[in-house]
């Protein structure tokens, strides 16, 4: 497991945690977020916390700022996976 | 208690005089402006950047949650005039102005709210212009990014309501500051006489809107514009 793969899941866990989601507690690639399990506001709160954890975590200014975001068809937090991969290209973006 | 603030474009004029009136009071303020500070005080912080500039605002408002653990405040002070017909305005002066104005409201805004709706509080009080409610002829890109900011108050103050973060906006008229040194007197003098009340603003009256905005008894009060002397819409 990659490091923004970490990051990614433990920030979906956590929200899944204060939400009372079992889902999102017990979250793998697979699992849809947008549309399903997070709501528009969750989508905000998930932002919000895994920008900081990204901060903390890798030192990167990044934000996750999309206008797809809430898109049921094409936004980047449709399910964890698609979530890692955008996460990933933007830190890779960052570092150059 | 200490309250923390932050407060945009304090190296002169009104925002400077805000930040010193804030730190006299004992709360902590962090300032930023495009210019070294001008501001000497233990309880205030100065960031040297440009409000349109996404990374620098991001890593501000990251620096100052780090610092203090949370922010009461935000006060979207920094803004640039500009005086012109809009048929002699160069598309990167409009562009500049939306920059400073609009876009920098809107990125302390943003970035501000993602702590505040941790903390389930937070009060903004960004700047708008009477220019707007009385249609200047001669401002028209200034008073369009004014505008902007107007409609902005509102709807985020429906978005971040649920959050416990209230989002009001104040309309100074004209204030003897440098953002106003280069507009004609006559120009002035007539902008005034559409006031309700005929005489310039004086920082006491930015002040004590402001205050209202952020007061706790105002815990009712959000999406709200004032307008001084007087000027309706």
């Amino acid at each position: 497991m990659n490091s923004i793969e970490t990051i990614v899941l433990s920030t979906v866990k956590e929200l899944g945690v204060e939400q009372e989601n079992e889902e999102l507690q017990n979250s793998d690639l697979t699992t849809i977020l947008f549309g399903k399990n997070l709501d528009s506001m969750g989508i905000v709160f998930l932002v919000t916390e895994l920008e900081e954890e990204i901060f903390d975590t890798l030192g990167l200014q990044i934000s996750l700022a999309d206008e797809r975001a809430m898109s049921q068809k094409t936004s980047p937090f449709r399910s964890v996976k698609t979530l890692v991969k955008y996460v990933g290209s933007l830190v890779d973006e960052q570092k150059g | 208690m200490s309250k923390i603030f932050i407060i945009t474009g304090t190296r002169k004029g009104i925002g400077k005089q805000l930040a010193e009136h804030y730190l006299s009071l004992g709360h902590f303020v962090a300032g930023c402006s495009r210019g070294k500070q001008s501001i000497e005080h233990s309880k205030y912080t100065h960031f040297i950047l440009d409000v349109a500039d996404e990374k620098m605002v991001m890593s501000m408002v990251r620096t100052v949650k780090k610092q203090y653990g949370h922010i009461d405040v935000l006060l979207n002070n920094a803004g640039i005039a500009a005086m012109n017909h809009m048929l002699t305005t160069p598309y990167q002066s409009a562009q500049k102005v939306f920059d400073t104005n609009f876009f920098g409201t809107f990125l302390f805004s943003r970035e501000v709210s993602k702590v505040m709706m941790k903390q389930k509080s937070g009060r903004i009080v960004n700047y708008t212009t009477v220019a707007v409610a009385l249609n200047l002829a001669g401002e028209a890109v200034y008073a369009a990014s004014k505008a902007a900011i107007e409609s902005f108050t509102r709807v985020s103050a429906k978005e971040l309501g649920e959050f416990g973060i209230r989002v009001n906006a104040i309309g100074p008229t004209p204030v003897p500051t440098d953002l106003i040194r280069n507009i004609p007197k006559e120009k002035l003098e007539d902008l005034l006489d559409q006031q309700a009340i005929h005489r310039f603003g004086e920082f006491e009256d930015i002040l004590n809107v402001i205050d209202f905005f952020i007061d706790k008894r105002s815990e009712f009060i959000t999406g709200q514009v004032i307008y001084l002397g007087g000027v309706m819409l």
